[in-house]
């Protein structure tokens, strides 16, 4: 947090990242740790030295120390941990997220999709709608992104030719 | 192997608000967005450990395995993951637009620039 150097900050933010893939290995997520490893650590990483590249690389240092954030944060982390009271144990097997439609999943998904990868059937069958909808988000947020940098390169030209 | 317990959630609260408190305490855009990904994975994190099940095994059918983790966490995530890099590219190239228009990517040197907002 103290970094005023981003490159390291970016680097740091990619390191984190793949800890984090191993932290959902752990909880037994394999396809998720591969989808951040190569994405989150991967894409994030790039995208965020590419804007490095066209930006500036050093922060500024802060005028004054600012205490309300503090006070914010810790207030709302004295809340969420509260909150974490009521909440199933880790791994509990009866807890109400793991007794709804995962079941069938696990038990249909082999005759009905014929994937061994559950989350794969899951994904690109039952829930198929979500992942098109995905598709959408990506396809306007890459709009976005070429409409917000492409005029850029427009108007520098018209700027070079007056 | 894992032990029962609510510490994921005291871990993900805790990575919450490191994230929460980055962008509210930088005025530098980077780092701000730096701060909404730490916060996003802690979401990710807790989801993932709502599904994990005890002495059960990743999602994948096998003859061998009968307990399975909940797939329909993993399967929201991956969506997320894919969303959040959408949303985070979006957000780099604003700040790449930003500097273009005012020379400095620091919060207060913008609003400084901008009287009237």
């Amino acid at each position: 947090m103290r970094l005023r150097h981003l490159f390291a900050v970016v680097m740091l933010s990619g390191i984190y990242s793949l800890l984090s893939a191993g932290i959902f290995v752990q909880l037994d997520a394999v396809d998720v740790a591969f989808t951040e490893a190569a994405v989150g650590a991967g894409i994030t990483t790039i995208l965020m030295l590419g804007t490095l590249a066209l930006t500036t690389d050093t922060e500024r240092p802060p005028v004054k120390r600012q205490w309300l954030p503090l006070v914010v944060v810790l207030a709302t982390g004295a809340a969420l941990i509260y909150g974490t009271l009521d909440l199933p144990l880790l791994g509990d097997p009866n807890a109400p997220a793991n007794l709804h439609v995962a079941p069938r999943y696990i038990e249909q998904s082999g005759q009905e999709v014929g994937v061994p990868n559950i989350v794969t059937s899951v994904l690109a069958s039952y829930r198929g709608y979500d992942t098109l909808g995905e598709v959408t988000v990506i396809f306007t947020a890459g709009i976005g992104v070429m409409v917000l940098l492409g005029g850029t390169r427009r108007r520098k030209r018209k700027k070079n030719r007056p | 192997m894992i032990e029962p317990g609510l510490y994921n959630y005291w871990i993900v609260v805790i990575l919450m608000m490191a994230g929460f408190f980055i962008v509210m305490s930088h005025g530098n855009l980077v780092k701000k967005i730096v701060g909404l990904n730490i916060f996003q994975t802690s979401v990710f994190i807790l989801y993932i450990s709502f599904g994990k099940v005890s002495d059960a095994t990743a999602p994948i059918l096998d003859e061998a395995y009968t307990e399975y983790s909940n797939p329909l966490p993993h399967v929201l995530i991956l969506t997320a993951i894919v969303v959040g890099v959408a949303t985070s590219a979006l957000g780099l190239a604003l700040i790449v637009r930003i500097r273009e228009a005012y020379g400095t990517v620091e919060e207060d040197e913008i609003i400084a620039q901008d009287p009237d907002s």
